[in-house]
């Protein structure tokens, strides 16, 4: 397969996300969950990127203020990059640590909160990368790999 | 073992009834956290909760478990139900706590997720 059959078949989703908003929590990475399935991913993939998507979107509604899931699916990956506008993350290893949160009282109620997800997001995924800007935002990266997983 | 079998081991009323209540449960978890249910989750597994909200049902959804059962007879509201529903998730209700229906149900013999060979 050469490159430019290869961008041919390369799918694009774009998925908004509202902070705090519960109503439509979840459905971003729910309708990709469902795309990844009509497309005929491997189960397995579409399982590690439906979590990864979820922990993600989840973190944007409880912790930013708004933002976007970009999906790109392509033969060989997908990538979801996750973008928000919201208070950033001052320390990325402490926020990767299991067990670390600042959720709230209120969010801890519903709960989230156990300082999981990033861990969560980081073993679904063949690649993280995380990049924040305190006060700005936070921009997440996950990389599953199509081709040629073992996983 | 069955889901069936589940079902009469915990007393359970059935809250969303599966089109198979002979559909096989390989393995079940107990937890209160959601991302708890996303780590531990895996093919064919039970998730026994007490959390009754609406975002268990979504997370069930994202990692495609088998059915879920809410403890303490705490039942939870319709848009729960419904979500379960639509999405073909069964659910169950037992008066039973966390600890006494996932006691049962392992000494019947389901497996907890650190005695089957995949847990991913
Ligand atoms: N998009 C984000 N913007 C700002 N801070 C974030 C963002 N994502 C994560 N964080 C910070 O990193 C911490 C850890 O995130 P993580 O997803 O691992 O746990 P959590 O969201 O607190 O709880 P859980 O995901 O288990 O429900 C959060 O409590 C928060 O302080
Ligand atoms: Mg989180």
């Amino acid at each position: 397969m050469n490159e430019q059959s290869r961008e041919e078949q390369s799918l694009f989703l774009e998925f908004p996300l509202e902070s705090l908003d519960f109503m439509r929590a979840g459905e971003a990475s729910s309708e990709l969950k469902q795309r990844l399935k009509k497309l005929g991913v491997k189960p397995e993939l579409v399982r590690r990127a439906a979590i990864a998507a979820y922990e993600a979107e989840m973190n944007v509604i409880i912790h930013a203020r708004k933002g976007t899931m970009r999906v790109e699916i392509t033969p060989a990956r997908l990538l979801i990059l996750v973008e928000d506008e919201g208070p950033g993350i001052i320390d990325i290893e402490q926020a990767m640590q299991e067990g670390f949160s600042t959720a709230s009282q209120a969010i801890r109620e519903l709960g989230f909160g156990a300082g999981m997800g990033l861990s969560n997001i980081k073993r679904c995924a063949d690649d993280l990368v995380i990049q924040s800007t305190p006060d700005q935002g936070t921009r997440l990266q996950i990389t599953i790999n199509i081709e040629k997983s073992d996983r | 073992m069955k889901l069936l079998k589940i079902q009469q081991i915990l007393e359970a009323e059935i809250l969303v009834e599966a089109d198979n209540m002979d559909k096989e449960i390989r393995v079940a978890f107990s937890a209160d956290l959601i991302s708890d249910v996303l780590a531990m989750c895996c093919e064919q597994a039970l998730l026994i909760t007490g959390m009754t909200h609406v975002q268990v049902i979504k997370a069930a959804r994202i990692c495609d478990l088998s059915a879920v059962v809410f403890v303490r007879g705490k039942r939870p509201g319709p848009e729960v139900i419904e979500l379960a529903k639509h999405n073909g998730i069964p659910v169950l209700l037992s008066r039973l706590t966390m600890y006494e229906a996932s006691g049962l149900l392992f000494s019947a013999g389901l497996s907890g997720i650190n005695q089957i060979s995949d847990p991913h």
